[in-house]
């Protein structure tokens, strides 16, 4: 199985591959539009501000190749946000394949921004991705920016109100939290995206 | 419910794991990945490795273990050393660090901060403060802590660096309570009080943990969103697994191990 990992310019791509690594697969790092389209799976990792990672796939040529992919696609953090159609951060227009808009988290009194640690994944709708995850296991967060639930939410996770932390819409994916950073939880769900 | 986080500290020397009392006389306590796999294992949420040699001989953190950390552990971690420039910062994030901590570096130029920000997020960027109760009953910081040798007092405040390391873009902040560290009688509940007050980013209290009640103590009483600690996890004095139990039990919401779940 050909899994490739869009290199975007995001600082955790070492630490989704070496995850990928420890589940058997050796994933390539690429930019190479090629590449990317002849691929089994596909995940946009990325770490770091809407705004410079749209302009990055954009510069790399690669809006209208991720549009158009056709196998499974996973965003992890920035890379799901980037699936959206808008973020509220720095106005930023993104990939548009999940109709929904990335929003701030709003400052309340002892809601620190970032959401940064474990917190509970709660499953909203059945889904192969979310196979054997039992309610009350937690995943790593680390992000001011989170999309509202919506009807692609398939988890969600509760941090002043709830917010999507697994979304899915038709062949693309995304996980909000780190998955190659969330222990036994996150390599769970990233098998259960290799297997779809 | 997002959880209080539990965080062994690993003071790194010459490649391998190190602890002193009050920042001196340190003495070696095992190697770093061995250390990090055992910390993973027994629930660690996330570990933080200071190069605490780096900053006061001016050069940065070696990359070499960032990557064999990154390669074998499956829980966030911060990297903290001698990090002086976005250059420095990309190196050890690309090598598999989730975070990086500045201190020293960031004092001698907060500009720093906002460049690390800009670069990678505030959620990449923490901010190590080490702080002392002068005689006049001010909190101000310490820089260059690594060596005793080299560590300078400045005229700075906690208080006021702490604001303004925020406003530069940091995201997160973990202050070193210099005055309790090392000694175990528990974390410096009134300095991590007054930082709280004015901290809108997670905020991480170190220095002072010698037994289970200090840890609830920080969270229960100052808020904090992590507490950090060395010497007792590394002796074995507490042991994470159930250092959770009780904090669990006590109400503080903590992320528990499969079997120890309601």
């Amino acid at each position: 199985m050909a899994v490739v990992l869009v290199d975007a310019g995001g600082t955790n791509i070492g630490s989704v591959r070496y995850a990928l690594q420890r589940l058997g697969v050796d994933a390539a790092l690429t930019s190479d539009a090629a590449t990317i389209r002849a691929a089994d799976k596909v995940i946009l990792p990325g770490v770091g501000a809407a705004g410079p990672g749209m302009a990055r796939l954009r510069e790399l040529g690669l809006v209208e190749l991720m549009r158009s992919l056709t196998q499974p696609v996973l965003g992890v953090c920035l890379g799901m946000q980037l699936l959206c159609a808008h973020s509220e951060e720095g106005d930023t227009e993104c990939l548009g394949l999940i109709p929904a808009t990335v929003r701030r988290f709003a400052e309340q009194p002892g809601l620190r921004v970032p959401h940064m640690g474990w917190n509970d994944l709660s499953a909203r709708r059945q889904h192969p991705l979310l196979r054997d995850l039992a309610e009350g296991e937690q995943a790593y967060f680390v992000h001011s920016y989170a999309v509202p639930v919506n009807e692609w939410t398939l988890a969600s996770a509760n941090y002043g109100e709830p917010f999507s932390a697994v979304i899915a819409r038709g062949n693309f994916h995304g996980m909000q939290f780190h998955p190659e950073r969330s222990a036994a939880v996150g390599a769970r769900l990233l098998k259960n995206f290799l297997a779809l | 419910m997002l959880s209080r986080r539990i965080i062994p500290c690993l003071d790194v020397r010459d490649g391998q794991v190190v602890k002193g009392v009050r920042f001196r006389d340190h003495v070696a306590m095992g190697g770093i990945v061995d250390l990090a796999l055992r910390y993973r294992d027994e629930g660690a949420d996330e570990l933080v490795f200071y190069d605490i040699t780096a900053s006061p001989e001016g050069r940065s953190v070696d990359r070499g273990w960032v990557e064999k950390v990154a390669r074998v552990i499956d829980i966030p971690f911060c990297v903290a050393g001698g990090i002086r420039s976005v250059d420095d910062a990309r190196a050890v994030l690309h090598a598999g660090a989730d975070k990086v901590s500045v201190n020293s570096p960031a004092l001698e130029r907060p500009e720093l901060v906002a460049e690390l920000a800009a670069a990678f997020g505030v959620q990449c960027v923490v901010v190590g403060v080490d702080s002392l109760r002068d005689a006049d009953g001010e909190w101000r910081v310490r820089q260059y802590t690594g060596d005793p040798s080299k560590t300078r007092a400045l005229a700075r405040r906690t208080l006021d660096w702490v604001a303004e390391a925020q406003r530069l873009g940091a995201g997160e902040i973990v202050l070193n309570c210099m005055g309790s560290d090392g000694v175990r009688q528990g974390y410096d509940l009134e300095q991590l009080n007054a930082v709280r007050v004015l901290c809108r980013v997670p905020l991480i209290a170190s220095g002072g943990a010698g037994a289970i009640e200090h840890f609830r103590d920080a969270f229960a009483e100052a808020d904090v969103d992590g507490a950090l600690a060395a010497s007792v996890f590394h002796s074995g004095a507490i042991a994470i697994p159930g250092l959770k139990r009780y904090l669990h039990e006590q109400g503080v919401a903590v992320r528990l191990g499969p079997c120890d779940r309601p």
